[in-house]
């Protein structure tokens, strides 16, 4: 660690895999609630348990986001944190808010947190993902504002790179585009447009802006590849992300009641959305192969791999298997969609904070590297929550191609209900699946605390030059 | 990546591009938000449909159901429901009505929200206008959403 005020990020780390377990706890629970409808009945009720999952998605990964920022942007920036006081504070602020939102979701009905904190004054919540109550989304934007000072103070007064160039672009991107959740209009077509100027934007937009940059930063860390190369990357890759994903958005526009040439457009331009995250693929190989040092940190440089691997076939296979208006036609609002959603925010999001945190941590810790046992647990972790996403993916793909020809597609349509309970075979091994990534995660805390001898850093090498 | 392609390059690609494309995105969205008077049934939008929105908001609708297909995928999807209960919203109520406080055995339940006579007519009226949206294709694909 090359600046004391890097060690900010840990506290966000640990925040963020905490809320990450709770999570997931509650993804098993919504899993079994498929199958067994009256678990938890009525005290946590499906849209309850839903909506703390998604939620807490959200809030570990802009822990992870901020954490990752906190740790990459000093040492880019060659200084210190411009304020590493307000980074504390803000870490705490949005704690608190978190927790205490979450825990309004489960303690009181819906519609009574609404009331308490007076959602009629500016109704922002009730839709999806944006269910927090108003006066937590002024929270998110006051921490996000304080954040990117923090953070844009310290880029712009020290060494300025392409990587903490980007990733401060999409900081900000990611808080502009926040700004639409504040507008909810009475007419439903112009709101649910809107609504994806946050959720679009976010994740097929800026969020990718930040992927891409974590994902440099860790590559130029354990490859000791040319910043030049890494940033000629860097910089094709968000292009193309931008290029394809703007228009991209129309994507959602097919059904809405918006109009008909969103399914020539969303259709063409979501058509490209795979290529930026192909050619990260490609470019991680590749500057894994080119490698100048063997770090010792093997873990990071999995997931760094991982990550590109599982956000093509997540966010750009999958992606692309429904994109199209005609498919979509029929695919629209079914597993389908919900086997792209979590393989796409597992491959892209989650893992590229798992990592930076892989990275980092043991840094942070005093250590060049996790040790070789930690190593080893760390990557059985790795590999059993990848293999389990995967096959909750292909389950939910299967119940999502029989519920498409059962309720809309063959000739005596099947109501929702009697459909949903002929997939159930799938709902079932997808939980077992889901069971299997819950002890990934349970192994992957473990690998945090395993002993055994430090590593050493080799010399770095010089591998037989290209 | 060849050395004749060079950062510089890939970084105009990236300003031009996105600034290019973000444009044509705020055209697209002025022609669209100027075009939706022909589908998006507002002139249905009564104060009634709007505190019916109000509701579906404040009761986390779509923390189970689809609304033209956006949501959960746990209950029917509602763009259609009007349709598909007889064009009666005396048929939305009584479900939305009936549903038993302890749940349904082994079975998926809808929670019993406990809402008046009034809000029960808003939120089958706004279910109703919804129903009117004049989507594509007329989406959903059929009667069962």
């Amino acid at each position: 660690m090359k600046y004391e005020s890097q060690k900010i990020a840990m506290p966000y780390f640990i925040a963020a895999i905490g809320l990450f377990v709770g999570q997931i706890l509650f993804g098993v629970i919504l899993g079994l609630q498929y199958v067994m409808g009256d678990f938890l009945f009525p005290e946590i009720p499906f849209n309850v348990a839903r909506m703390v999952h998604t939620n807490l998605l959200i809030v570990w990964l802009l822990f992870g986001f901020m954490g990752a920022a906190y740790y990459l942007v000093p040492e880019e920036s060659e200084r210190e944190l411009y304020s590493p006081k307000l980074a504390i504070l803000m870490f705490w602020i949005f704690l608190v808010a978190g927790a205490l939102t979450i825990l309004g979701y489960l303690l009181v009905p819906y519609a009574t947190l609404a009331e308490i904190t007076m959602n009629d004054l500016l109704p922002t919540m009730g839709r999806e993902f944006l269910e927090q109550p108003t006066i937590t989304k002024i929270g998110i934007v006051i921490v996000a504002l304080a954040f990117i000072f923090n953070i844009g103070m310290t880029v712009l007064t020290g060494r300025k790179t392409v990587i903490s160039l980007v990733l401060l672009t999409g900081l900000v991107g990611l808080a502009v585009f926040f700004l639409f959740s504040f507008y909810n209009p009475e007419n439903l077509v112009l709101d649910k447009y809107f609504w994806w100027f946050v959720v679009h934007l976010w994740v097929e937009g800026v969020w990718e802006l930040i992927m891409a940059s974590l994902l440099a930063f860790v590559l130029i860390k354990v490859t000791g590849v040319d910043r030049e190369v890494i940033e000629k990357w860097l910089y094709i890759i968000i292009a193309m992300a931008l290029i394809s994903g703007i228009i991209g958005t129309g994507h959602h526009f097919f059904w809405i009641g918006t109009p008909d040439y969103w399914q020539w457009l969303g259709s063409v331009f979501s058509a490209l959305e795979p290529i930026p995250f192909f050619m990260m693929t490609l470019f991680a190989f590749n500057v894994v192969n080119k490698r100048r040092r063997d770090h010792p940190n093997k873990a990071a440089t999995l997931w760094a791999l991982g990550t590109a691997v599982m956000a093509f076939l997540g966010a750009g296979v999958w992606g692309f298997l429904h994109t199209l208006a005609p498919v979509n036609f029929y695919t629209h609002g079914t597993q389908i969609t919900a086997a792209h959603g979590h393989m796409a925010f597992y491959g892209a999001y989650v893992m590229v904070v798992l990592t930076i945190i892989s990275y980092s941590m043991p840094i942070m810790r005093g250590q060049k590297a996790g040790n070789a046992s930690a190593q080893v647990v760390e990557m059985w972790s790795f590999w059993l929550m990848t293999v389990a996403m995967v096959f909750i993916t292909l389950f939910l793909t299967g119940a999502g191609i029989l519920q498409v020809y059962l309720q809309r597609y063959s000739e005596e349509p099947l109501t929702f209900m009697a459909t949903q309970e002929k997939l159930e075979v799938f709902y079932w091994m997808r939980e077992a699946a889901g069971v299997v990534f819950l002890l990934g995660l349970i192994l992957y805390i473990v690998s945090f605390f395993v002993k055994g001898e430090e590593v050493v850093m080799l010399e770095d090498r010089v591998k037989n030059q290209v | 990546m060849r050395e004749t392609f060079t950062k510089g390059m890939a970084r105009n690609i990236y300003y031009g591009g996105s600034v290019f494309f973000f444009l044509v995105f705020i055209g697209l969205t002025v022609d669209t938000v100027e075009s939706l008077p022909k589908t998006d049934n507002r002139e249905n939008l009564t104060e009634e449909v709007a505190a019916g929105k109000r509701l579906w908001e404040h009761n986390n609708c779509l923390g189970c159901h689809t609304l033209l297909g956006e949501g959960a995928y746990f209950a029917p999807e509602l763009g259609n429901v009007y349709t598909r209960f007889g064009e009666s919203t005396e048929a939305i109520k009584a479900f939305i009505k009936s549903r038993p406080v302890d749940g349904i055995p082994g079975r998926r339940s809808m929670p019993q929200f406990n809402l008046s006579d009034q809000e029960l007519e808003e939120l089958a009226q706004f279910l109703k206008y919804t129903d009117g949206i004049k989507t594509a294709r007329d989406w959903p694909p059929n009667i069962q959403g």
